[in-house]
């Protein structure tokens, strides 16, 4: 025997615990428990020993075996998590820098608001319709009672195409529309683009009107009068004021305008309602019996109301926008504010 | 239209404050636009008389003045004012007054002469932004009396902005009947007496157009004072009314009109041939107006007219030629009543508008005249004296509006306003508003009087029970709704659906106008027959955009212009354009994107964007239909040639357009990088796949890839299409993973790498029957495009 197996258990041991990666341990165990390791040795040469010694001896090797390996299980298990715990420590990162690809942007504020509105009505059972933004003067007009040389007609700065055939200046043509194709019951609301030959501070030829409309049996005014309350509560998600004022339009009798509280103020007086605490909303009425006439339906079996309403102006109340000329200017730093 | 609250305090004077009364009168339908103040605050300003001047020994322009404020004394004041001459009478502010802007007078030292008080000019007393030298009073002004009470100035101006169906307000006296009834006061328009005739003569006047004109009357007055003054209180009252003081004459006609709502006309009578004939205008007769203006007119218009020429067009506006000068001393007074179909859009049509056809117009009382007439002429007499003939009338009753009475039923009133409405309440309110009621079965009869014009059914009353009852003070209800299933249809997406979809992929919606310049029009759509508008707004909002890409390249600009590099807009609307003459108008979406693919990030180097991000971006729109589009090149000549794909829908119909911006147009529009542009049809778009379960294979894929050597010119879909075409129905995938030209690869040819995914339905797929079917997509390959499999 060249050397005592303590000796070996021991040198063994002491390169075990010397091994300081995967590789190197596994070296030390090839060296010890390979086809020429040391511990292998010793066993084949147990075949020397008479049986009786063979016995006693290999008990002895299987334990140093033994002893050998469960250090090395061991050490393993060490080395493994130094291995690991360095890895995570190199792998680590700066979770504040950005990340990458495509960022998301967003909708225009005269969409958003009109989604808005859009969903307080469709939640309540009301379509939404839409129409053509070139229309002929009879839906504009004609069909709304508004005859030619009516006062109305030059209230509405209108874009011609020819004697006949304009850009729409209100979204009521929608409600003409609709009335000549369908029977009542209706619950209408109609967004979209209107035009009108006007252009200031505070007049863009081109903007957007949300029209809405009911006929029904049994339509009165204080149906109008609480539709519009709980829309523009909904609206402002504040216990906002409605105040409605007698008006005229051809096309509703009686007439109103609806106020509502300053949102900026909350009614109290500022630069915004000019002191007044009130901001104007929209128009509405009881759809004049004209019109019902005008598109075939019995208005002594049904009544209805409409009403009227600027987007870019709602939009400017809830979210503070002074300046309604931004809304087609298309500045990004302006647009992506509304996300 | 605006008013003095002292004047119509005169007619009726409700106890509420000048606030209230302006509250009553926007919620009862009559909008206040504005209420402004007469003159500014300040106090202790006397009429004062100037009794002598004498020049101040230390200084140049001063003078110290002796003036007499109707006390014993007279008071010593310094001023420096120019005009300051004796006998003339001026506002004097005295020791304590307090001027605009809370200055004080105090007893002062100028230049060791003692100054008891100032002389004030308009702007000093807030009566005009600026003024030269001392406010001169009349010689007549009462000395000592305190200016404010002598030019009335404890008043406001009230504007109010009428909607066309009120015109029976745009007077005094029509709204101060209304102030009556919202107070519960009562109303009596003032009697005007019948003036007695000083003499006997007339112009014969002769009113052809009868049914235009039901009323015509007139009255000569003869040798008024030329040298006349209009009184300061009828001057100040005209200035609050927004109306210029510009001769008496001229002014009584103007105060009437405020005063009652009845335009007048004064002709001068020395320069006219009678007879006088009221009658349609001929073709290509001229008249020159008042304003200086010379209108040419057609057949339809009404005219005023003598023996030679048309003298005024009715109910607009006067004639040059005849109108009342300096000299001027025999009148022709004319008072009428024009139908307003007939005044209708006549001013406009010569581009006028005036007091007096904005009243016609909206509607005149047609019982009106004799009244206004007498009081003009009472008016011109107090002023300008002269002897009035009799007044001369010409009247067509049967033209007249109708008025006939209205039924109201009293369920109605509870119906659509849910209040109920006694008898009393009725009749006071409809009385109080000038109506008649007659009381019948379930209701009423309601006779609108002549100045009301907007008065013809039910609704009508209704709304004035509304209205004067408050709209604020009806109940507001809960809506009836009837309930009913919505609709929610599969084969279509919503277009937010496709909004988000683009917001999330880093595109800004942008809402631009529909209407643009031509010439960015032809430049982006050339030959596209577009709609011009006849009245725009301006040269580069004149056409209507055939696509809407005008506006997102002018917001790209605008953009970028303001230090953005990198834009990603789209919008979604209408595009016009004429089709065999027809006006279409189709809904687009659009997008429009330039400058780096992400926005610049640390870790990875900057990519510029190219035409296959954005084919991505619409592929995403068509793949969140579950459909797929082709995508086929082409040729637009604001596009690059070789960068353009037109989108087919599954129906071979194409359905919009992608590809970049030519790099000419882009350099000429002032981009300075590749800009890519999409435009697809909304309803192309919106069309989904209603989803149809098919069963999964339960054997292995397998993945084969083959290079491919082929022309140039073979594109990737023409391959798919043929390996398709082999209708090897286990051959479930086709993918182009990478495109080769350099070294190995003969010019004019390219490599294209294909994935296939094989998969069958009833077994493992072995590989001699996968060489099988890779070997007959190869030779169809070959046959029909001349491919080669690259070694």
């Amino acid at each position: 025997m060249s050397a005592s197996i303590e000796d070996i258990v021991k040198q063994a041991l002491q390169e075990l615990a010397s091994a300081t990666d995967l590789s190197q341990l596994d070296q030390v165990r090839v060296n010890y428990l390979g086809k020429k390791g040391l511990f292998t040795q010793q066993m084949k040469e147990l075949g020397s020993l008479d049986p009786e010694q063979r016995r006693s001896a290999g008990q002895v090797i299987n334990d140093a075996k033994n002893t050998f390996q469960e250090a090395l299980e061991i050490r393993k298990v060490t080395l493994e998590s130094d291995e690991l715990a360095a890895r995570l420590a190199k792998e680590c990162i700066d979770v504040t820098l950005p990340g990458r690809g495509q960022t998301v942007s967003g909708l225009h504020p005269v969409t958003i608001t009109l989604r808005r509105i859009s969903k307080i009505f469709a939640d309540a059972g009301f379509n939404i319709v839409e129409g053509p933004e070139i229309e002929d003067d009879y839906h504009n007009f004609g069909a709304l009672n508004i005859p030619e040389h009516h006062p109305a007609r030059a209230m509405h700065d209108t874009f011609y195409f020819d004697a006949h055939t304009v850009l729409r200046t209100h979204t009521s043509p929608v409600q003409i529309r609709v009335m000549e194709s369908e029977k009542p019951p209706l619950k209408i609301i109609a967004p979209g683009r209107v035009y009108r030959c006007d252009s200031d501070m505070t007049h863009s030829p081109m903007f957007h009107q949300v029209e809405g409309f009911l006929v029904d049996t049994d339509v009165s005014f204080g149906d109008l009068k609480g539709v519009i309350f709980e829309f523009l509560r909904a609206f402002f998600e504040k216990e906002v004021n409605v105040r409605f004022r007698p008006s005229y339009f051809p096309f509703t009798e009686p007439s109103a305008e609806f106020d509502v509280s300053c949102v900026m103020c909350d009614g109290k007086g500022c630069r915004v309602c000019k002191q007044t605490g009130w901001l104007e909303v929209g128009g509405c009425g009881m759809i004049h019996p004209e019109v019902f006439k005008s598109v075939g339906i019995d208005n002594q079996v049904y009544s209805g109301f409409a009403f009227g309403t600027g987007v870019e102006r709602l939009a400017m109340m809830k979210y503070g926008i002074n300046d309604l000329r931004m809304f087609f200017d298309n500045d990004l730093k302006f647009l992506q504010q509304f996300r | 239209m605006q008013v003095s609250e002292a004047w119509l305090r005169e007619l009726v004077n409700p106890p509420v404050a000048t606030a209230e009364l302006v509250a009553q009168l926007t919620m009862a339908g009559l909008e206040v636009d504005a209420l402004t103040p007469v003159a500014a605050e300040f106090s202790g300003v006397v009429v004062g008389e100037v009794l002598s001047t004498i020049q101040h020994p230390n200084a140049d322009k001063l003078r110290v003045c002796q003036v007499n404020i109707g006390q014993a004394d007279p008071l010593q004041i310094v001023c420096g004012a120019s005009n300051v001459r004796p006998g003339l009478k001026i506002p004097a502010a005295l020791i304590g007054a307090v001027l605009p802007g809370d200055f004080k007078i105090k007893e002062s030292k100028l230049r060791g002469e003692l100054s008891f008080g100032m002389l004030c000019s308009e702007k000093e007393l807030g009566l005009a932004v600026s003024s030269e030298g001392l406010m001169e009073l009349p010689a007549d002004a009462p000395v000592g009396i305190d200016i404010r009470d002598y030019l009335m100035l404890n008043d406001n101006v009230i504007e109010l902005g009428l909607t066309p169906n009120r015109a029976d307000c745009l007077s005094v006296e029509g709204l101060a009947r209304e102030v009556a009834v919202l107070n519960n006061l009562s109303f009596q328009a003032p009697e005007f007496a019948a003036i007695e005739p000083q003499h006997q003569q007339t112009l014969e006047v002769k009113v052809e157009a009868t049914q235009a004109c039901p009323v015509y009357l007139g009255r000569l007055i003869k040798n008024i004072n030329p040298a006349a003054l209009t009184p300061l209180w009828m001057q100040e009252r005209l200035r609050r009314c927004g109306i210029r003081s510009l001769s008496p004459v001229v002014d009584v006609t103007n105060y009437v009109l405020i005063e009652l709502g009845q335009p007048l006309h004064a002709f001068d009578a020395d320069k006219l041939s009678a007879p006088i004939v009221v009658r349609r205008s001929r073709v290509g007769e001229s008249l020159a107006l008042l304003n200086d203006q010379t209108i040419e007119l057609d057949g339809d218009a009404l005219v005023i007219a003598d023996q030679q020429q048309a003298l005024a067009l009715a109910g607009v506006m006067g004639g040059k030629d005849s109108a009342v000068f300096g000299e001027t001393r025999d009148i022709f007074l004319e008072c009428a009543f024009f139908t307003p179909i007939d005044v209708a859009g006549k001013a406009r049509q010569f581009g006028l508008h005036t007091d007096s056809s904005h009243r016609f117009e909206r509607g005149v009382d047609f019982n009106l005249q004799r009244r206004a007439i007498e009081r003009a002429t009472q008016l011109i007499m107090e002023i300008a004296g002269g002897s009035p003939g009799p007044v001369q009338e010409s009247i067509a009753a049967a033209a007249l509006p109708a008025r006939a009475p209205v039924k109201l039923r009293s369920q109605r009133i509870t119906k659509v306003l849910g209040i109920q409405f006694g008898d009393d309440e009725v009749h006071k309110l409809f009385e109080g508003l000038g109506m008649q009621v007659q009381v019948v079965e379930n209701g009423w009869e309601i006779t609108p009087p002549g100045f009301r014009f907007d008065i013809a059914i039910e609704e009508d009353l209704l709304e004035e029970i509304g209205r004067i009852y408050g709209y604020n003070n009806l109940p507001s209800s809960s809506l009836l709704m009837r309930a009913e299933l919505g609709k929610a249809p599969e084969a279509q997406l919503s277009l937010a659906r496709l909004q988000d979809c683009l917001v999330d992929r880093g595109y800004q919606e942008a809402i631009t106008y529909s209407f643009v310049d031509e010439a960015m029009q032809n430049a982006v759509a050339p030959g596209e027959e577009f709609i011009r508008i006849q009245n725009p707004i301006s040269s580069e909002l004149a056409v209507m955009r055939t696509t809407l890409w005008c506006g997102l390249l002018n917001a790209a600009l605008y953009n970028i212009n303001r230090q953005q590099s990198r834009v990603r807009l789209f919008e979604a609307g209408l595009r016009f354009f004429y089709q065999d003459g027809q006006i279409q108008q189709r809904k687009m979406l659009s997008g429009l994107a330039l400058g780096t693919v992400n926005v610049e990030q640390w870790g990875e180097k900057s990519r510029k964007l190219d035409f296959f991000d954005m084919k991505a971006d619409v592929e995403a729109l068509f793949g969140l239909a579950g459909v797929s589009a082709d995508f086929v090149a082409f040729q637009h000549s604001a596009l690059h040639p070789g960068q353009t794909a037109q989108v087919k829908n599954q129906r071979g119909e194409t359905i919009g357009l992608l590809g970049m911006l030519h790099p000419t147009l882009e350099k000429q529009l002032g981009f300075d990088s590749p800009v890519y542009l999409f435009e697809l049809e909304q309803d192309a778009v919106l069309e989904r796949n209603v989803p149809k379960f098919s069963a999964l294979s339960k054997f292995p894929s397998v993945r084969r890839d083959m290079a491919l050597l082929v022309e140039e010119a073979v594109s990737a879909a023409a391959i798919t299409r043929v390996i398709e075409e082999c209708r090897e129905t286990a051959i479930r995938e086709i993918s182009i993973f990478d495109i080769y030209r350099g070294p190995g690869v003969a010019e004019g040819y390219k490599s294209v790498a294909l994935a296939l995914v094989l998969q069958d339905f009833a077994q493992t797929l072995t590989d001699t029957e996968i060489d099988a079917i890779f070997r007959k997509v190869l030779d169809t390959l070959a046959a029909k495009l001349n491919a080669k499999l690259r070694e």
